[in-house]
């Protein structure tokens, strides 16, 4: 799994900084909660999680997760009134992982009713749990939307069994139908995630689960290219030549067959790997990631960004167990942002959106970067007449590129 | 034979009689530096608690190489008795030669200032070309040598093989050479015994005018430059004004003195005597090496001979990394040549890499040590292209071009091209002929003679272009040789030669860093490796861009750079973005090292790889 970024300490009570705090009332407030649990671990997965052997049985384990991520919680609201901090009624909240699921839905549950009786909700909350199709039942979806869910997530990622036994993905294909007609019947939006690339993936296959996904008709969907990451297993596999290094070509040519069938089933793309049926259906609280919002991350390994501060919690449940049992706000480091660099990633995450990235608010250097973009056929020359920066379909495969003259012209 | 530090004899009043001026011939690894260590301490010039290792090599580069490139001298006393067990006194002056066959020049002075040498073999090894090369310039000047094994503790030292082996060599009986351990200490004393005895006196008339050779000349930040002298004739004094006899440019003479081992300064400098010039001159080229010193007043009308202006050999494009950094590079280099008569350098401009220098060295030694003196010294970051020669080229309408930077080569029609070659001597065990004769007839080498120094040991003699050996040359013989190979050469004039230029060209743009004179039928092998070289090397940019390599209009090899279409990150969720933002910001930086050439991006990081040579190889010794 990744490690953390490099940052400054955190005082041992999380405190924030008064310049973090100081326009949290007028920004639209997010909560994020990380369940690091797995059955098993995929291959390629690189996420901050945990199967039970891996555990042993210490720290925050999925019989008490839920009791130590509201005690963060209390720690988060702690910050917040010793800052005089006063955040707006809880926007969207997403929960992932991990597999949310792995805990009873209960939990789940509990978990959301104690964000609200913290801090409140927004009439038209989003909130969305990521789940295993094999672990969502009828029953289990019904209890969610009880609870106040809204959404979910099911991680389909293929329909073809030998890309997903690439992938060590165990969920038996045939669920992901009747996970996705069990949340629809319980009143439950559905987003289902795709992974393209998978080393031996071919173009026909990739062809095959999109169609598929698009015959489940989901409200929305994501696709993702899959990355190879340092220190799992498929890492491995592909350093020794097990498996064959992912081709940018290749994937370029899926982005591009992916773009296409979806558009043509009516799916809109808001997001460079994020589709949706219209912007009622679109991911808020992933469009709170990109427009920069303030959300507090809860869990093992959890982010968290409030008014320019980023920071980040201890990586294992059983370290994060034990600062919240001694009263420890369980944040591992920060860093706060320059001016340079909320300007920096505003524009990186401002760029992947259909929305556009206003061209206003570009730094000098990077308006002179423009036209050539355009000629390059990399942004939109229309959007860009009207004052935004839009990625055209070659742009959003070369989004780097973009962001990088944007910046530095 | 006792340390008599106390009592010595004086400057200036020290008869020429009992003075021995002597060098230590060795290869870079056998242990000349901790001999004169042990030296110093035997004599009492340095006592135990000063003892600092190797305290002759003073500049931090020479220490960790290994090697020395300024000679200094050192005045040491030594008494001697006879056969009545009468004690007399007398002065050795120790002059420290450079080892490495670039400073040949530098050697021969050195050498010219002495009466004697000890030649200093470790007992492991045996001797090495360069040893033999120094070992040759030492008996053209009538230099008496003593030949010495060192490290004769060590468990694999073969005393009585190499004994044989130095006999033959200086011919002597092998009973003469003498047996020594720099790091024990055993066989020190005796050998400064030797030296008293072998060595002849200093001759010289002491009523002439002065006429004093300059056998080195340092630059230092605090005194300015520092002259060390080998006085001929007459004296020299701190009263008067000296003259350069070459120049006829005369200077105060603000301290006279000698080094023992610091400097003292002195009442004068008389015959024979070795010893150091301050004048408050900023500019080793004002005191150059060889030069003969007189006295202002009263001026020798005959320099002492043997002066010559240093050449550069080998040529090299030196560039800042950061464009800015060029006026800092420019100072530097001026503060280098200072301190390197040897250095010369012109500003020059590349498309490719933007400001910097073509700087002429004396060999690939020469250059890696510049290079690294410019970096360590002051903080720079270089790029150097690809080391090459002179070329003489003769056009067309008759007139004659000098190319020392491959772009300058004039292109259409031209008629001879002169390359310089090298006299070079290989000494090796015999079982790799083979190999050795292979790769130098690849070399473009011709094969002058061969013999044998004993039933396993060969010499080598091979006449090479120069421009074949400033590549990688040293590398390629020692990785034939399993390191046996010793090597060393010498300029050996000039040849025509079937010579092209091999241009390089980015999406039809050429890429002046990479041209490369070459031979004509090498010149399809370097096409091809260049191009791929930058196929693997170069990002794949926003359109495809084709590399090409020429011969004028003649293009010889080819490869393309597909076009990228894919660099976006698929995820970029709550947890990414530091990852992500920290990516952009290393991109950043290396965006500010990215060149243009044309319309492609070219990292500097492939300058750097495209540039270096295969096999790491400059000709740099190795331990």
């Amino acid at each position: 799994m990744p490690a953390l970024p490099t940052g400054d300490p955190v005082p041992a009570d999380g405190a924030l900084p008064s310049s973090a705090l100081a326009t949290i009332a007028d920004t639209e407030f997010a909560l994020y909660l990380h369940v690091p649990f797995c059955r098993v671990r995929c291959g390629y997965c690189d996420f901050n999680t945990y199967t039970k052997p891996e555990l042993g049985g210490h720290g925050a384990t999925i019989d008490t997760f839920a009791d130590a991520a509201i005690a963060e919680m209390d720690v988060a609201q702690d910050v917040l009134t010793a800052g005089g901090a006063n955040p707006p009624a809880v926007s969207t909240i997403f929960i992932g992982g991990g597999t949310p699921t792995m805990l009873p839905a209960a939990d789940l549950v509990r978990m959301v009713a104690a964000a609200r009786e913290r801090w409140g909700f927004a009439d038209n909350i989003e909130i969305t749990t990521e789940a295993n199709p094999d672990t969502i039942t009828p029953e289990i979806a019904v209890e969610l939307a009880a609870g106040g869910f809204t959404r979910v997530s099911l991680g389909m990622q293929s329909a073809v069994p030998s890309v997903l036994a690439t992938l060590e993905r165990t969920h038996d294909p045939a669920n992901v139908a009747t996970a996705l007609r069990a949340c629809r019947a319980a009143g439950l939006a559905v987003s289902l995630d795709l992974i393209y690339g998978t080393p031996g993936e071919t173009l026909g296959q990739w062809r095959m689960s999109l169609e598929e996904a698009i015959d489940l008709e989901p409200d929305h969907l994501s696709a993702y290219a899959l990355t190879i990451e340092e220190g799992t297993k498929m890492g491995a596999q592909v350093k020794r030549g097990q498996l064959p290094t992912p081709d940018d070509d290749d994937e370029a040519d899926k982005y591009e067959l992916a773009s296409e069938l979806l558009m043509d089933a009516g799916y809109e793309w808001y997001e460079i790997s994020n589709w949706s049926r219209g912007p009622a259906t679109q991911c808020r609280h992933n469009l709170g990631y990109w427009r920069g919002v303030n959300w507090w991350g809860i869990g093992p390994g959890a982010h968290s960004h409030v008014g320019g501060v980023r920071w980040w919690n201890v990586k294992h449940p059983a370290a994060y167990a034990s600062r919240l049992a001694q009263g420890l706000s369980p944040a591992h480091s920060r860093e706060v942002l320059t001016a340079e660099q909320r300007s920096d990633e505003d524009i990186l995450l401002g760029v992947r959106l259909a929305q556009g990235y206003p061209i206003a608010s570009l730094p000098h250097k990077g308006r002179g970067a423009i036209a050539p973009l355009i000629g390059d056929g990399l942004i939109g020359g229309r959007a860009a007449l009207r004052g935004s920066i839009v990625l055209t379909q070659r742009g959003r495969l070369l989004a780097d590129t973009v962001v990088h003259h944007l910046i530095n012209g | 034979m006792s340390p008599l530090a106390h009592n010595a004899p004086r400057p200036l009043a020290t008869p020429p009689e009992i003075i021995r001026n002597f060098c230590i011939i060795a290869h870079i690894d056998h242990g000349k530096s901790t001999l004169a260590d042990r030296m110093l301490q035997v004599t009492g010039v340095v006592d135990q608690r000063q003892m600092r290792a190797q305290y002759l090599d003073r500049m931090d580069i020479e220490r960790e190489r290994g090697i020395t490139i300024k000679s200094q001298a050192v005045r040491m006393p030594w008494a001697l008795e006879d056969e009545d067990e009468k004690q007399s006194t007398f002065v050795l002056n120790m002059i420290d030669t450079p080892g490495h066959v670039d400073f040949t020049y530098e050697v021969s002075r050195s050498l010219a200032a002495c009466e004697g040498a000890i030649l200093l073999v470790d007992a492991a090894q045996g001797i090495e070309a360069q040893t033999l090369a120094n070992l040759y310039l030492a008996m053209e000047n009538d230099l008496t040598i003593i030949p010495v094994l060192n490290k004769i503790d060590l468990p694999a030292a073969q005393p009585e093989k190499y004994a044989a082996e130095l006999a033959g060599l200086i011919g002597c009986d092998p009973s003469e050479v003498m047996h020594v351990s720099g790091k024990t200490g055993q066989g020190v004393p005796e050998l400064l015994d030797r030296v008293v005895r072998d060595l002849p006196a200093p001759v010289g008339d002491a009523d002439a005018p002065a006429r004093a050779m300059i056998f080195d000349s340092v630059y230092d930040t605090y005194r300015g430059v520092v002259t060390y002298v080998r006085v001929v004739d007459g004296t020299l004094s701190p009263r008067e004004k000296i003259a350069m006899m070459s120049t006829k440019a005369t200077h105060e003479l603000l301290e006279i003195g000698v080094i023992s081992p610091e400097p003292k300064a002195s009442e004068g400098l008389g015959v024979g005597e070795v010893g150091y010039l301050i004048t408050g001159v900023k500019d080793v080229r004002q005191s150059k090496v060889g030069d003969t010193v007189t006295s202002a007043q009263r001026m020798a009308t005959k320099s002492i001979g043997g002066y010559k202006d240093p050449r550069p050999m080998v040529f090299s494009g030196l560039y800042p990394i950061d464009g800015s950094d060029y006026p800092t590079l420019r100072d530097a280099l001026d503060k280098l040549k200072l301190n390197d008569a040897a250095l010369v350098y012109e500003p020059e401009t590349s498309v490719a890499l933007g400001f910097g220098f073509r700087v002429g060295f004396l060999g690939m030694l020469h250059l890696e040590i510049v290079r690294e003196r410019l970096e360590r010294e002051f903080n720079l970051e270089l790029i150097s292209t690809l080391p090459n020669v002179e070329y003489r080229v003769q056009l067309e309408d008759g007139s004659e071009v000098h190319v020392t930077n491959p772009s300058e080569f004039p292109s259409g029609k031209i008629g001879a091209v002169t390359e310089p070659i090298v006299r070079s001597t290989i000494l090796a065990p015999s079982e790799y002929i083979g190999a050795i004769m292979e790769l130098c007839q690849s070399r473009r080498g011709s094969l002058r003679g061969m013999d044998y120094l004993s039933e396993e040991r060969v010499e080598m003699r091979y006449t090479l272009p120069l421009a074949e050996i400033v590549f990688d040359f040293f590398d390629a013989l020692k990785s034939k040789t399993r390191g046996y190979a010793s090597f060393e050469y010498e300029p050996d004039g000039e040849q025509d030669a079937q010579l092209v230029k091999v241009d390089v060209l980015l999406q039809g743009d050429q890429v002046d860093a990479f041209s490369s004179i070459v031979h004509k039928d090498k010149a399809y092998a370097y096409g091809v490796m260049m191009a791929g070289k930058l196929k693997d090397l170069i990002p794949r940019q926003q359109y495809e861009v084709p590399i090409q390599a020429a011969i004028g209009s003649r293009v010889i090899a080819r490869e393309t750079i597909r076009a990228i279409r894919k660099d976006v990150l698929a995820k970029c969720y709550g947890g990414d973005i530091s990852r992500k933002r920290k990516l952009l910001e290393k991109q950043k930086e290396g965006k500010k090292r990215m060149k243009m050439v044309g319309t492609v991006e070219i990292p500097q990081e492939a300058f750097i790889a495209a540039l270096s040579q295969d096999g790491g190889g400059a000709e740099k010794p190795k331990k």
